[in-house]
């Protein structure tokens, strides 16, 4: 096994390098695309599993490699010595037992060798045991949100703000310009390096998939599933993946970046973000996610008196990261994907107690979700007054944390 | 055999007009409103393709909302499966099967007529939700629950569609069994059917056994929606991954759907060009049953991510893996047909060979897939974007554009303008790979298929393959004018057409007479 490995890696080195010069000459070619590097092929990764997995694709794309030589070799050969205009006669034979049973046995033997690997591999990718370190991953339409449970905190990941101005249709920002652009989130997960972490996979609204390719691999977030997935990161670094199941119209905008860091750089994050043990009581590791939900970096909240300024200023930057996707920045909606505006609507300036109702319990059967889960009473009472005061709906009302608290 | 109609035996009294092809019951006006609806439908999906492409020609959202985007991908698929491939298919087969197996027609011509003018209706109800507020399905072709669930106005007129679609395959491939078991010649026992015959045949089976499962699926997403139930809603007791698992038990063999005729049409064609006998006919025919049995028992390979247990993955990964023999069968066949032949390269010979390569490039990257630990990194990303439009463009695609140069002298009596056939293969050959191939490049470097937008590492390739797409659909053009050219005059045809060519539908004249073959041939 390891010789194969070894000359299959030179000549795959040799392969793609070959590649990698006529591909960068052919770039000097396209103006405008000097993107740094043309990625050719699956990043070996940083895990064991990944190294893993890059070696069986290596190995089956080798298989296929010296397969196609071979067949293609056989039938270009053909192609140009057996044809009508050199003047030969066509041959009669229409079978060959022999040769058909040849070419069924070894195929048959090719396989048995290809699947041996690639079962072993697959049964250690699905031993999840004797983990150091479990997080929950709940897919939402179109964020992540991380729930450290051992520690009982946990936060949204959502795309950062300067890729998603830079994504808006027309924005006249060059995407190169921003850094990590569509791959770069406001909170990262954090593991530590070298730990076995397990993640726990499910998703709130739709399907999700959790895609890191240096981690190794994907699992599908689905609702009322709770799948299992695990990486150990050996070496620290910043690894990016994206949603990888399509989940409605941001799709493309819901990135996953995993920082992996030093053990100690990870306990000085859960010093800061872990609630004071003395309130950790046993019993919130199995409540909802969205009892632990603090805002990251935690500086603690110091209380702030509840005012139309505080609401309209939190407010705008929460509507902008929670609803700005379906419902615009500018409150206008999008009519044609039906998505209604807010600006002016009869909810946004009508009946409070139902305008409170849609935000916390969502519009069932509609991409409309239900936000009482996913943010805090203040988080929702600042969005729900921006919404009601913003864009010249300007009714003046006040939505307060308690207002939400009695909705849910 | 000469008693195939030289003169027409008794002329055709019925109307003229619309109402001719609205009426008519004749395969012939049959395979040909399939094939002209089939070639439609390619420019409509195509042209949704060239949205899709034109958004990914480099990054950032220049020109269309990411929701419209998702519509665009939604609709390119089911149009491009249900409205351009497996309709010509089914023209292809009312043309040519009652013609090879020396019927004087399809045994229901009725329900042929039937068949056929359900999908205008079809493809109307699922087109307009384009016009609807909300739009059109932006879920995915695969429907999956809960995000179809999300479709607004357009939910109804797409399950409906996807009904009438299923009603007209199911009628189709009915007619197509009873003619192949009760129409044949005297003398033609099944093993000596042509090999486009055998195809259709097993084909029609998988179409009557998986398009009610189908419609199972989407009639259960339908009272989801609608009725209160929770087939497939967690909430409610439901399982989202049961949906996929009947989705893809439709899905799997509706790839071989879109293929075993495809290897049919080649199966006709090389020997024809060679001048030679098909390498290993029974060996082909086992090899295409064998596949038809192998796509029932690999569904879940397409959902190796869903979390299964480990036993259930081992299975999917070993049944799948097994594809590989009877389909390398195949491929080896072909070549060893070409092996001392006398080849010459005319249009359908340059795409029946294109096929051949491109098929087995789309074949190399399935087995790819087939390696569980290697798929949780491909899935869902563009090295599969660029697997299945392997196997279906210059797969299936290819296939059907060979088999109408093939017969089009056979159909309209005049030859196809050779040098502007040519001319078209070429084009397509290159922009084909110009097209596809970089997919698998970004996707193995972590591009997740169906988004609208991408980051600038990927930017060279989409730009690449953008170009190649235009190219490619450009050129098509080429191919409609040339078929409107052979239509309306040209060099004659003789009735033998290819000095090669074997088989029944060779001893009528070009172009084929209205009734063909009254009194039936004999085989020997």
């Amino acid at each position: 096994m390891s010789l194969i490995k070894i000359w299959e890696f030179g000549q795959m080195s040799i392969f793609f390098g070959t590649f990698r010069r006529a591909s960068l000459a052919l770039g000097l070619l396209l103006p405008g695309a000097a993107m740094a590097d043309w990625e050719l092929n699956m990043p070996k990764g940083v895990t064991g599993i990944s190294a893993e997995v890059y070696d069986l694709h290596m190995l089956i794309f080798l298989v296929c490699v010296v397969i196609a030589v071979v067949v293609f070799g056989a039938m270009i050969y053909s192609i140009f010595a057996h044809r009508k205009s050199l003047g030969v006669q066509p041959a009669k034979f229409s079978h060959s037992t022999k040769a058909e049973i040849i070419w069924t046995i070894i195929p048959i033997g090719i396989l048995v060798a290809m699947a041996v690997p690639a079962a072993d591999t697959l049964i250690r990718m699905e031993d999840t045991r004797n983990s150091d370190l479990t997080v929950k991953v709940t897919g939402y339409q179109w964020k992540w949100h991380y729930d450290y449970i051992d520690e009982g905190f946990g936060f949204f990941s959502t795309l950062d703000r300067q890729s998603d101005l830079a994504r808006q249709v027309g924005s006249g920002i060059d995407p190169s310009t921003v850094d990590n652009y569509l791959l770069e989130v406001d909170n990262p997960l954090v593991v530590p390096v070298g730990a076995k972490v397990r993640l726990l996979m499910t998703a709130n609204d739709v399907i999700h998939s959790w895609w890191v390719p240096e981690l190794g691999g994907k699992k599908d977030a689905i609702p009322g599933y709770v799948n299992e997935f695990w990486f150990q990161a050996e070496e620290p670094g910043i690894y990016r993946g994206q949603c990888a199941e399509l989940c409605g119209r941001d799709h493309g905008f819901m990135p996953v970046v995993v920082r992996v860091v030093p053990e100690a750089e990870y306990a000085d994050f859960i010093a800061a973000n872990a609630p004071p043990k003395a309130e950790v009581v046993p019993a919130s590791l199995s409540a909802p996610a969205s009892e632990a939900v603090i805002a990251v970096p935690a500086a603690a909240p110091a209380p702030v008196e509840w005012s139309m300024d505080v609401a309209m200023g939190e407010g705008e930057g929460l509507y902008n990261a929670h609803c700005g996707a379906c419902h615009q920045p500018n409150g206008q909606g999008l009519a044609a994907a039906g998505f209604p505006a807010i600006a002016g609507s009869a909810v946004a300036t009508g009946d409070i107690a139902a305008h409170i109702d849609i935000g916390v319990h969502g519009r069932p059967g509609t991409a409309m979700a239900a936000f009482g889960p996913q943010l805090s009473d203040e988080e929702l009472a600042a969005i729900i007054t921006y919404q009601r005061n913003a864009w010249g709906n300007g009714t003046g009302d006040l939505v307060t944390p308690a207002d939400i608290a009695a909705a849910r | 055999m000469s008693t195939a109609t030289t003169t027409h035996g008794h002329e055709d009294h019925g109307p003229t007009g619309i109402r001719r092809w609205l009426t008519t019951t004749n395969h012939k006006d049959i395979g040909t409103m399939y094939l002209v609806f089939s070639l439609l439908m390619f420019f409509v999906g195509g042209a949704m393709a060239m949205v899709i492409r034109a958004e990914l020609f480099q990054p950032g959202l220049q020109l269309v909302d990411p929701g419209f985007f998702n519509q665009m991908t939604t609709m390119h698929a089911l149009v491009m499966i249900f409205g351009a491939v497996m309709p010509a298919f089914v023209g292809l087969a009312n043309w040519m099967v009652p013609l090879m197996v020396g019927a004087p027609d399809m045994a229901l011509p009725r329900l042929n007529n039937w068949s056929f003018w359900i999908l205008p209706f079809a493809f109307t109800l699922l087109l307009s939700t384009l016009f609807l507020p909300g739009g059109a399905p932006a879920g995915g072709w695969t429907m999956y629950p809960p995000l179809v669930l999300q479709t607004g106005n357009a939910f109804p007129f797409l399950i409906f569609s996807v009904h009438l679609m299923g009603i007209s395959s199911i009628m189709g491939a009915i007619n197509i069994i009873v003619t192949i078991m009760n129409m044949r010649a005297p003398g033609m026992t099944l093993l000596k059917m042509p090999l486009f015959v055998w195809t259709w045949l097993i084909t029609a089976y998988l179409l009557i056994l998986v398009m009610p499962v189908l419609a199972g699926a989407v009639t259960m997403l339908l009272t989801d929606k609608y009725f209160g139930t929770s087939f497939f809603l967690a909430a409610g007791g439901g399982d989202p991954v049961m949906f996929q698992h009947i989705f893809w038990f439709f899905g799997h063999p509706e790839v071989y759907i879109m293929i075993l005729p495809a290897f049919g049409i080649i199966s006709e064609i090389i020997p024809t060009f060679s001048r030679k006998p098909l390498f290993g006919y029974s060996s082909m025919v086992y090899a295409t049953a064998s596949i038809a049995f192998l796509s029932f028992i690999v569904w879940a390979h397409h959902m190796f991510t869903v979390g299964m247990p480990l036993a259930g993955q081992l299975f999917f990964m070993f049944a799948t893996m097994l594809i590989a023999v009877p389909t390398g069968v195949k491929v080896f066949n072909w070549v060893a047909t070409m092996w001392k032949g006398a080849m010459t390269f005319e249009t359908p010979m340059l795409f029946a060979l294109a096929f051949v390569f491109l098929f087995t490039i789309g074949g190399f990257s399935g087995l790819m897939l087939a390696i569980v630990p290697a798929d949780v990194q491909y899935h869902d990303s563009y090295f599969v974007v660029a697997h299945f439009h392997y196997v279906l463009v210059p797969g299936a695609v290819f296939a059907i554009m060979a088999g109408v140069y093939y017969w089009l002298p056979k159909w309209t009596g005049y030859m196809y303008d050779e040098k502007m056939g040519k001319l078209h293969f070429w084009i397509s050959a290159i922009s084909v790979n110009l097209t596809f191939f970089p997919m698998h490049f970004v996707g193995l470097a972590g591009m997740p298929r169906r988004i609208p937008d991408y980051a600038t590492q990927f930017a060279d390739f989409n730009m690449i393959a953008s170009v190649g797409a235009f190219v490619f659909g450009v050129s098509q053009l080429l191919f409609a004018w040339n078929i409107y050219k052979c239509a309306r005059g040209g060099k004659k045809a003789t009735a033998q057409v290819w000095e090669g060519a074997q088989g029944l539908e060779w001893t009528v004249p070009s172009p084929a007479p209205h009734h063909t073959f009254d009194t039936p041939p004999v085989v020997k």
